[in-house]
């Protein structure tokens, strides 16, 4: 067998070094990439929310000026919600998904290295607005007329319109490259009904992008064409109208929501069988459930803007399906808390997250269902319990499995086991100070303290919940850092991780950790749902050729495998490292600082490197195959 | 033996030394070019399809949304419906390019080059004339009565109209490229994904001007 290992690195090694740096394709390289750049934006999101915390601790404080205060939670909401969450799960998704369905790369690995550069780039577009003190400030949501030329002059708008229509980009051609991987390249036997509950959640993520995303694209370029050309969409002299744009935001944006914590579930999907030793429960309803999820986000938009003022008679559909989702929602819980009861959980770090998960997600869904009822959401809107409640979503349901996630993964991806003492107690910490911090927020709504408003008057009732909520965030924030110290450590000094150290049934754990450059010695043909734990052979090294693994040492090779039943069909040759993707993100971002700085001329240019860039990347080098 | 392919070729030696290939019968029968479904360029291909659908969507449920927040008058401010004449005649001019484009991907999939490069041709001289008769004779006739930024009505009809005229550029400059990689004869019946995948696009960018069509043009006169 070495032999085949000794042929297949000579075709899949990318020789180290900067320029790889750059130009590296590897889908794990890049999930790397994805995740740590991610966790960064998380770092900073994080560091607004402190100074946010802060200036809130007690009545009248001076610590930022309002417009501070503005900026900072607007690009606290827009960090966390477009280079944290999303970034972070496809960090896991760029990794896993290749290794869970056995192939040896994503489908467009170019594509791949392309989609992280322009979120790099965005982001890095975005935050470059702090440099002239002009940060987005009108919030993540970003309402006009607020945001129109009129009330906001500055570039603060401009950088957000732009920065997000860029990240676009890299976030159409992840979930793009997500769906073609999961559709075409699982390995030989993995037919849909074989496949692991997080590939799903990935797919259901990326579907739901690539139909949800347009909206907030469209309404991003009208918002600049207002802005920069004086168009009309948005303004109601010239017969526009701003409602526009809350519909399309939430067309956008509520589905969206259920983005970010679809792949965050297909996580608690993967960890809870692991450590109950059994399988799921409820396979197909989980699978079913996940997908009905990201259909019903699409029809919950309006509930967001049951304030705007919407006719009665579709207000009350809307409220309906809000209440709808709470039953394929309902249908993992009771799936995940079955599974946990019929098995025999072992209580290691991953799975204590994802117990504070569900303890955070069952808080988050019924504050949700309150709100699906038209009169109690009237009330609440724009105050503390809307913050609460988000939190409680989005931190719960999608942090707390991020973390799940990484003491999970990690032994994987880097070969250590990161240290349990640490790990339990960065859990509590953070546990104990989420709830801190934000179930205070829920009382301190209730009685009327509005959300974005730098400071408050003493003796309205607020100033004791806000204390608490302040310590709660600086306590949550230590709990967040004891983990990446713990990931550091586990780098330098960890016990080595061993192929499966939890003892796993999904395929990423057949390789060694970290895997090789071509994953999979051999492609293996998948004969379960659960391979590891019914195929022994798979246990003691790569699949034998015999016993139907695909060696494919003719190239630089991978599988091409039929949509429903996973026939092989096809050998792909795939491409190698490449510096074009570097090269046109940076032609991109030329012309993106040209349209915000109105210099239309450096915006053409960038658009003509572009082109070049594409020329250049497509150019035939006959080594991968012509099509 | 099974020789590396182009990259790899300064391995090759080290290849010979170390070791053969394992190559089972399974693989070896198995292609190494696909096509449609079967390939992964033709899925991500439709998949960039459903997500400009959207984007049209979005941009069309606008026009219908500030279109009913006004008020009875529409186009407002006393701006003439759109006049059909010219519109109607780049539409035949347009969906006629479609024929063509078909019948290129027809030849190629049975390998004849000839009919391919003269198909994609016709293709482009069709779509470049809509493209040419829009900017040249539409926009200046539209321009004189009203800009995008007179009112909503205006920012709606370049917008939109726009974005169908830089999605035709776009199948434009994708189609030179296929011709160029045709006189190259880069495809055959077996390779031709990036000709499926042009032609689709292009199907594609037709088919949204019947909405645009129905909605800029037809609509207001209705
Ligand atoms: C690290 C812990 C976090 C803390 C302490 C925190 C704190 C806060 C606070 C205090 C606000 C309200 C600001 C105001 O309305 O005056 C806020 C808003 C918000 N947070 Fe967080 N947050 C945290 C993590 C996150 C995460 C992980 C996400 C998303 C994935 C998130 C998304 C948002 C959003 C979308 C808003 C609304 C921003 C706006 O009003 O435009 N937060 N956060």
């Amino acid at each position: 067998m070495a032999t085949i290992a000794e042929r297949l690195e000579v075709f899949w090694e990318e020789k180290p070094g900067l320029a790889t740096f750059f130009e590296t394709v590897d889908h794990k390289k890049l999930g790397f990439k994805y995740l740590y750049t991610g966790l960064i934006f998380f770092v900073l999101g994080g560091l607004q929310s402190l100074v946010l915390r802060a200036q809130l601790t007690s009545a009248n404080l001076e610590l930022v000026d309002p417009e501070t205060y503005n900026q900072m939670f607007s690009m606290h909401g827009t960090t966390m919600m477009f280079l944290f969450a999303i970034p972070v799960l496809s960090g896991f998704g760029n990794y896993f998904v290749p290794l869970m369905i056995g192939a040896r790369d994503m489908a467009f690995p170019r594509l791949n290295a392309f989609g992280y550069w322009v979120f790099l780039g965005a982001g890095l577009f975005m935050y470059s607005s702090f440099l002239g003190g002009s940060a987005p400030n009108d919030g993540w949501f970003n309402y006009p007329p607020l945001a129109g030329l009129e009330f906001s002059p500055g570039l603060n708008i401009d950088f957000y319109s732009l920065g997000l229509i860029f990240l676009s980009i890299s976030t159409t051609a992840g979930a793009i490259n997500f769906i073609v991987t999961i559709f075409k390249m699982r390995a030989p036997g993995m037919s849909i009904n074989r496949m692991p509950i997080f590939v799903w959640g990935e797919l259901a993520m990326a579907l739901a992008t690539v139909f949800a995303l347009p909206s907030l694209t469209v309404a991003l370029v009208m918002l600049e064409l207002d802005r920069k050309f004086g168009f009309h969409f948005f303004d109601t002299e010239g017969g526009g109208d701003p409602i526009l744009w809350q519909h399309l935001f939430w067309i956008f944006g509520h589905p969206w929501v259920y983005i970010i914590v679809l792949p965050a579930f297909g996580i608690v999907s993967t960890i809870i069988p692991t450590f109950s030793r059994r399988r799921m429960i409820g396979y197909i309803y989980v699978v079913l459930a996940e997908m009905a999820v990201a259909l019903l986000g699409f029809g919950v938009w309006v509930h967001h803007m049951f304030s705007v003022g919407i006719p009665q008679i579709s207000l009350s559909f809307i409220s309906a399906a809000s209440f709808m989702i709470t039953i394929p929602s309902g249908t993992q819980f009771f799936a995940w808390l079955a599974t946990i009861v019929a098995g025999k959980p072992v209580l290691k770090t991953p799975m204590l997250f994802v117990l504070g998960f569900i303890f955070l997600l069952a808080i988050g869904g019924f504050s949700g269902v309150m709100f699906a009822s038209v009169p109690f959401d009237q009330q609440t809107t724009d105050t503390y319990f809307v913050v609460a409640h988000l939190h409680y979503v989005v931190v719960g349901g999608a942090v707390f499995p991020m973390f799940g996630a990484l003491y999970y993964w990690l032994p994987k991806m880097t070969g250590k086991l990161l240290n349990e003492k640490m790990g339990r107690l960065s859990f509590w910490i953070m546990f104990i100070g989420f709830n801190l911090a934000f179930f205070p927020m829920h009382i301190s709504g209730l009685l009327g303290q509005p959300r974005r408003v730098y400071t408050y008057e003493a003796g309205l009732g607020w100033d004791i919940w806000n204390l608490i909520s302040t310590v709660g965030a600086f306590m949550l924030t230590f709990g967040i850092l004891l983990t990446f110290v713990n990931w550091w450590r586990s780098v330098r000094k960890g016990e080595p991780a061993g192929d499966d150290p939890w003892g796993s049934e999904t395929l990423e754990w057949a390789t060694t950790s970290p895997p090789a450059e071509y994953n999979f010695e051999t492609v293996p043909t998948v004969r379960s749902l659960q391979p590891l734990w019914d195929q022994p052979e798979l246990r003691e090294g790569p699949q034998s050729q015999e016993e139907g693994g695909y060696a494919l040492t003719g190239g630089h090779e991978t599988l091409a495998t039929s949509l429903l039943d996973a026939q092989p069909q096809a050998v792909l040759e795939m491409p190698h490292e490449s510096p074009w993707p570097a090269l046109l993100t940076a032609a991109l971002a030329v012309m993106f600082y040209g349209f915000l700085f109105d210099a239309y001329a450096l915006a053409g240019l960038g658009a003509l490197g572009s082109a070049g860039g594409l020329i250049g990347w497509f150019w035939p080098r006959g080594e991968t195959q012509e099509t | 033996m099974v020789l590396a392919p182009g990259g790899d070729a300064g391995n090759v030696s080290l290849l010979e030394t170390s070791a053969p290939p394992q190559t089972t019968s399974r693989e070896s029968a198995l292609p190494r070019h696909v096509a449609g479904p079967r390939s992964t360029g033709w899925w991500g291909m439709v998949m960039l399809i459903c997500t400009e659908t959207m984007l049209f969507s979005a941009l069309i449920a606008s026009y219908f949304y500030l279109r009913y927040q006004l008020g009875p008058e529409w186009p407002p401010d006393g701006i003439e419906p759109p006049t059909l004449e010219l519109p109607l005649i780049m539409t035949a001019i347009l969906w006629s390019s479609s024929i063509p484009v078909h019948f290129a991907e027809r030849a190629i999939m049975k390998g004849n080059q000839r009919r391919l490069r003269l198909g994609l041709a016709l293709g482009f001289v069709l779509g470049a004339t809509f493209l040419a008769m829009q900017l040249g004779l539409e926009y200046p006739e539209t321009l004189a009565e009203f800009t995008p930024t007179t009112n909503a009505y205006g920012s709606l009809f370049y917008t939109i109209t726009g974005f169908h005229g830089i999605h035709v550029l776009v199948g434009l400059m994708f189609s030179l490229w296929t011709q160029v990689r045709a006189w190259k004869g880069a495809f055959d019946a077996e390779r031709h994904v990036t000709v499926q995948n042009f032609t689709m696009y292009w199907h594609f960018v037709d088919v949204v001007w019947l909405f645009v069509l129905s909605t800029i043009y037809l609509f207001p006169n209705a």
